[in-house]
């Protein structure tokens, strides 16, 4: 039954090649002409929604995505990865920064609802925060069940079996739809865009709306306070004899 | 990827060693089975001696070694400098080194070493692995009456480096070995210098006493040409790693010959340049081997060769002399140019210790396109429609143009069975990696986006896939960069790098799967096409 739609949130964060420059004046790290691309696990959940529109399980996919204008090319590959539209949550750059997954929770919740989507999948964290929070929080907002760190997903229905990776192995879930969930690096491979699929990409609208418009208060309770760099690694001492150890570790007050 | 010029294709007389043979093959197993499927007219018994000279029939294409003796001076032959490099690989099931037609029993056991090598950059001996006989023993090569090194010269050098002379034999294994573990020396004496006034002095010693040098870098070389033949004294410069200067507004950087490319690399990196060569064997090979080996590379088609970039040079020559030609002007047409004979020299002018060497400012947007090509009509299916996507993206794309690289079928089947990388386009029977470089990400890809869309209307294209972000780029790039890693677990391989004329580049690969037919699993082409810089 290809009735269902689903809600894909992307987030567009600094590439993980690019080596990290926390800002001088430490209140977070340099983003200027730094090159930003798609979360990787947000790749994954995008991917794992094309693919179930393929198996026309999932009728139709929108990609949404919260922040300034430069989001509009992060769901733009998401449409050339094969979503069927973009929705742009406009953020200034200025309170951007401050939004974190409350925040982007709400938004979605608010989307889910006014989209009448059925699925919610997201990236299980960002790699710049390592939150892990968005997803669970907007199955909160929901009151819908979530199936997190998602590395199978398989719909049966009006059910969804999610299997997830957990520490002690993995665990099996079955939710009722609408859910949420959030996939984890083993769910699948992303795939190459293709240039057909580019430039037809090109065509595919993206509606940019307003946090205000949904009736969404962005304002965070959380500040923060300073970035900074992790301490440098100190050289390591080398030792002859373990009573040489004993002595050290002594002096230094550990034993 | 494997050196990219055509002098990898001999190996010339070294800095007092009498003259070496070789095809240029990596592995250097001299291919005795091939040389009469290429050489229909010689003797099958007749080793490949220095000078000879191999032709391929019918294709119209000569492979030429440089053709030398004692005593002539080398010719190198370069088949016309405007044109591409192709990559022939053939892989034949382990153990079927063909025999010469005058029958197996001089078949030497040595000779049908299996490997692969392990992953660039690791010099890890796999255990158990039969080692490479001795160059002494597997080609007819004389050793010059040179001396041999004794206690009193081994006391000289450790006065000159105290702590620095390795006489160690299980250290003294591994230099002796080219990376392709295709040839092995016997040397027993390595030596580590710091400084060029240590190298002086070494070189002042072994002039006065005789002693044949050999010196060494990154041993990343591909033509077995990084590693002594008999018993000369290795050269290291692992230790002569020191940055001298960097001028960040002419992007000018001078260093010590014993610097890792990669090292450099990020250095001017973080001052927003890059090093005007790149090549696979980055995180090892040294900066003076790249100089005295001229390489190439994957910049290549971009920023030109080291004969351009190259500022200036300090050699210490065979007596010890110090040749300090450590220019950092852009132009200086003051005397002759002496630093072009040390470049491409491959250590047998003088000992390359300190490098000036312009570097260029960094590309603020890099795109990396991957095609698909579609099937051709005529001749060699496929591949005229590279040479009209290069045309095209030349012209297309000007001076954005910073790579394009080919690949055939074959190769991409290998990458995918051995490597498990998946390919990012519909299946075809050719593949072409086009990078761009430059300063505005607006400008490029605007210009990138018209090229695919043309490309793709006119019917050139398969299928495309673009990738501007780090991990995508290094994983398209991985594609056309493992390839020699994905042939090397299939079998044993013979590498050629050539340079040959545009239009008959690849007729040589169908030509050769039709004449060694079973007895090669696999033969794959690949390269780059371009200009010799602009």
């Amino acid at each position: 039954m290809a009735e269902l739609r689903a809600l894909v949130a992307v987030k567009r964060v600094i590439d993980f090649a690019v080596k990290i420059r926390v800002k001088p004046d430490k209140t977070g790290v340099v983003t200027d002409g730094v090159k930003h691309s798609m979360n990787p696990f947000c790749e994954i959940a995008v991917e794992e929604a094309v693919r179930l529109k393929e198996k026309k399980l999932v009728k139709e996919v929108v990609a949404v995505s919260c922040g300034p204008t430069q989001c509009q090319e992060t769901i733009r590959t998401a449409l050339a990865m094969g979503a069927d539209r973009g929705i742009h949550v406009e953020v200034p750059a200025a309170e951007a920064d401050r939004l974190g997954p409350l925040q982007v929770a709400r938004v979605l919740a608010k989307l889910a609802e006014k989209e009448k989507v059925d699925l919610v999948l997201l990236g299980k964290q960002a790699i710049d925060d390592d939150c892990n929070q968005t997803g669970q929080m907007t199955a909160g907002l929901l009151d819908w069940p979530q199936g997190t760190f998602a590395s199978q997903l398989t719909v049966e229905g009006d059910k969804l079996k999610v299997e997830r990776e957990i520490d002690g192995g993995l665990e099996t879930l079955r939710l009722k739809l609408p859910a949420v969930v959030t996939t984890d690096l083993r769910l699948n491979e992303p795939r190459y865009a293709t240039l057909p699929n580019i430039m037809k990409a090109k065509k595919k609208k993206i509606e940019v709306i307003k946090a205000g418009d949904l009736g969404v208060d962005l304002t965070s309770k959380i500040s923060v306070v300073s970035v900074e760099d992790p301490p440098q690694r100190t050289a390591g001492v080398k030792v002859e004899t373990t009573e040489d150890l004993v002595a050290k570790l002594k002096e230094i007050g550990r034993i | 990827m494997g050196p990219t010029s055509p002098q990898d294709l001999y190996l010339p007389p070294r800095t007092a060693l009498g003259p070496l043979l070789s095809l240029g093959t990596s592995p250097g197993t001299p291919p005795l089975g091939l040389l009469p499927l290429l050489v229909p007219t010689s003797p099958p018994e007749a080793p490949p001696c220095p000078g000879s000279h191999v032709r391929v029939s019918p294709c119209a294409v000569e492979l030429q070694s440089p053709l030398f003796a004692p005593g002539d001076a080398m010719l190198p032959w370069r088949v016309s400098r405007w044109a591409m490099q192709l990559s022939l690989q053939v892989a034949c099931p382990p153990g079927a080194l063909v025999a010469g037609k005058s029958g197996a029993g001089a078949r030497s056991p040595s000779m049908l070493v299996p490997w692969p090598p392990s992953l660039r950059g690791s010099s890890s001996l796999p255990t158990g692995a039969p080692e490479v006989a001795l160059t002494a023993e597997r080609y007819p090569v004389q050793r010059l009456p040179f001396s041999e090194v004794t206690e009193e010269d081994l006391a000289a050098f450790e006065h000159m480096l105290p702590g620095r002379v390795i006489t160690d034999p299980e250290v003294l294994a591994a230099v002796n070995v080219d990376w392709l573990r295709s040839v092995r020396g016997c040397s027993r004496v390595l030596l580590r210098p710091r400084t060029t006034e240590e190298v002086s002095r070494i070189l002042r010693h072994c002039h006065q006493r005789n002693l044949a040098v050999s010196p060494q870098g990154g041993n990343t070389g591909m033509v077995g040409g990084s590693v002594p033949v008999f018993d000369e004294i290795i050269l290291s410069t692992a230790l002569m790693n020191r940055i001298l200067s960097f001028h960040d507004v002419s992007g000018t950087l001078v260093c010590q010959a014993g610097c890792v490319l990669e090292q450099l690399g990020r250095h001017v990196e973080e001052r927003g340049f890059i090093m005007p060569l790149d090549l696979g064997a980055k995180g090892s090979c040294h900066i003076g081997g790249n100089v005295a080996t001229n390489a190439g590379g994957l910049r290549f088609l971009r920023y030109g060769s080291l004969r351009g970039t190259v500022l200036g040079l300090e050699v210490v020559l065979a007596d010890g002399s110090v040749l300090s030609g450590l220019s950092s002007l852009r132009k200086d047409n003051t005397g002759y140019d002496l630093k072009q004979l040390f470049i491409g020299s491959e250590g047998t002018l003088g000992v390359v210790t300190a490098v000036s060497i312009a570097c260029v400012p960094r590309p603020q947007a890099v795109n990396v396109a991957f095609l698909g090509l579609m099937p051709g009509h005529a001749g060699c299916p496929g591949f005229q429609e590279v040479l009209q996507t290069f045309r095209f993206c030349k012209a297309q794309l000007g001076e954005i143009l910073s790579a394009f690289e080919f690949l055939d079928a074959e190769c991409m089947q290998l990458v995918g069975r051995h490597l498990g990388l998946s390919c990012p386009v519909r299946g075809s029977p050719f593949y072409v990696l086009v990078e761009t470089a430059g300063s505005s990400v607006a400008h490029d890809s605007e210009k990138l986006t018209a090229f695919l869309e043309q490309a793709l209307s006119s019917g050139l294209l398969t299928d495309g896939t673009v990738a501007t972000e780090q991990r995508r780029v290094q994983a398209l790039w991985a594609l056309r960069e493992r390839i020699t890693e994905a042939l090397s677990r299939d079998g044993y391989v013979y590498k050629y790098d050539l340079s040959l004329p545009l239009e008959q580049l690849y007729h040589l690969v169908p030509d050769l799967r039709a004449r060694l037919g079973p007895r090669a699993r696999h033969v794959v082409g690949y390269g780059h096409l371009g200009l010799d810089s602009a």
